[in-house]
């Protein structure tokens, strides 16, 4: 190696070189593909919208079938419907971190601690007839064993009837709890029912075979999972949380924003 | 600049069972053990490892007879760390499911000693066309041990390969109970610790001496 690579103005030179070429090439490597990743990711988060929903079919376009979908925000301390400024960016997991834009959670069954206090909710409609409200898409999350989960849950227009489940973050045991993933027990919350006729919370987890529409058979293995979901879907549809928003949501009305036109 | 074919051959095959980077040197065991509980993500780990490490010994070639000897380890983990960069912005706009399943192991790479073994090792004293197959073929070398315990892992804790059904599991109606272990990190370390044994049985001359 030769001698002169040893001088300080050397070693400075190659530094500060090399750190350029590196730093030119990273950052437009990320400026170029920007848009692609963010086009990715909502797609992705639209997939598991539908999929929660069950409109997702083998051969299904995404971007066609989310057509059918509106987004919406929702106060969840009110229920009512809200605009908020930037609906493209709207981050309701960075909302929760924020004092401001979030609420202390006072009996937390999720073990989430916080809550955004605008919510987005995703309605599908019927197209042929009346506009009326299909299907309710609701988010929510909450601690398994290891792991937060999060995931979408679809409800039908009488807010009872559950249409489906999807989780597409979690971090539970693969082969036990990760189970909560598996499309086949999925499959078995479509039809569940919430709450009794005379209006209790009804819907439980259950070990072994399932009698009835208010159970669901539990993953074996999973007992704190399936805890964590149940406690899950016992917070966000309570009063806490959804509830108010479907209580008071007509679904045969067409939907009016405050402020909008 | 000659390429001689009797080292070009040997730079390539060795790595691969001889002087394997996992097998013998026990080098990125740790990235082993997190992608390879499907085949997958296991593809795409070797994939990603294997252009990181033929691009990065190519680079670092290059320059090597520019780089001062005091910055040169931090020289070299510029150029690997942007590579693995580049790699990882690719990866979450072409493959993002995949992207989003390897979570952070993709940037591990910057972190794994097998790149950053060669680029000292062989990339500091050879050219740049020898440097990436020495490269290339490390990052084979690593490629068929992960592929190994992937497809193990896979076909014996989920009953399948590459997401297609080979046994029907219990849960779904069929005969297997898969091998929860197997969906777990710590397995990766048995079935590397078997084929390392496998490999010695086959060449002996890799057992170390014991005094």
């Amino acid at each position: 190696m030769p001698a002169r690579n040893e001088s300080f103005g050397k070693t400075i030179f190659v530094a500060v070189a090399l750190c350029l070429v590196c730093s030119i090439v990273v950052s437009s490597a990320a400026v170029f593909l920007k848009d692609k990743q963010i086009s990715n990711a909502s797609l992705d988060k639209k997939r598991n919208i539908l999929v929660a929903a069950n409109l997702l079919k083998e051969d299904t376009d995404i971007e066609a079938a989310f057509a059918n979908i509106e987004q919406k925000f929702v106060e969840l301390s009110t229920g009512q419907f809200v605009t908020v400024e930037n609906p493209e960016t709207f981050n309701q997991r960075q909302a929760a971190k924020v004092k401001a834009t979030s609420v202390t959670i006072e009996d937390d069954p999720a073990r989430i601690a916080r809550r955004s206090k605008i919510a987005s909710v995703y309605l599908v409609r019927d197209q042929n007839k009346s506009n009326q409200i299909e299907t309710i898409i609701l988010p929510f999350h909450g601690k398994g064993l290891f792991s937060t989960m999060y995931g979408f849950i679809a409800l039908k227009s009488d807010k009872q009837t559950i249409v489906g489940l999807k989780f597409y973050e979690q971090g539970e045991t693969p082969g036990l709890g990760g189970e909560v993933e598996n499309p086949n027990w999925l499959s078995i919350w479509n039809g569940k029912k919430l709450m009794s006729d005379d209006g209790k919370p009804a819907l439980k987890i259950v070990k072994g075979v399932s009698k009835n529409e208010f159970e669901v058979d539990g993953l074996s293995g999973a007992t704190m999972t399936t805890r964590g979901i149940q406690n899950m879907i016992d917070y966000w549809l309570s009063d806490q949380a959804f509830g108010l928003f479907l209580s008071t949501l007509d679904v045969n009305q067409p939907v009016t924003n405050k402020g909008d036109a | 600049m000659a390429i001689d074919k009797q080292e070009l051959k040997s730079v390539l095959a060795k790595p691969l069972f001889d002087n394997n980077p996992i097998a013998l040197q026990v080098l990125g065991v740790c990235s082993a053990l997190a992608v390879t509980s499907k085949l997958e993500t296991a593809l795409v780990m070797c994939l990603a490892l294997t252009v990181v490490i033929a691009f990065s010994n190519m680079l670092i070639s290059l320059i090597r007879n520019q780089i001062p000897s005091s910055i040169r380890i931090i020289a070299q983990m510029v150029v690997i760390a942007s590579l693995v960069i580049l790699v990882d912005q690719l990866l979450k706009a072409y493959a993002f499911e995949t992207a989003k399943q390897m979570s952070v192991f993709v940037g591990l790479i910057i972190t794994n000693c097998i790149v950053m073994g060669r680029a000292e090792a062989y990339a500091m004293k050879n050219g740049p066309v020898m440097s990436f197959f020495d490269g290339l073929g490390n990052g084979l070398g690593y490629s068929v041990i992960l592929i190994a315990v992937a497809v193990i892992r896979e076909l014996f804790g989920s009953g399948t390969i590459l997401g297609y059904t080979i046994f029907e599991l219990v849960n779904n109606g069929g005969w297997y109970k898969p091998n929860g272990l197997l969906l777990l990190p710590p397995s990766a370390f048995f079935i590397i610790g078997l084929l390392i044994w496998a490999i010695r049985a086959w060449k002996p001359e890799q057992v170390e001496e014991t005094n």
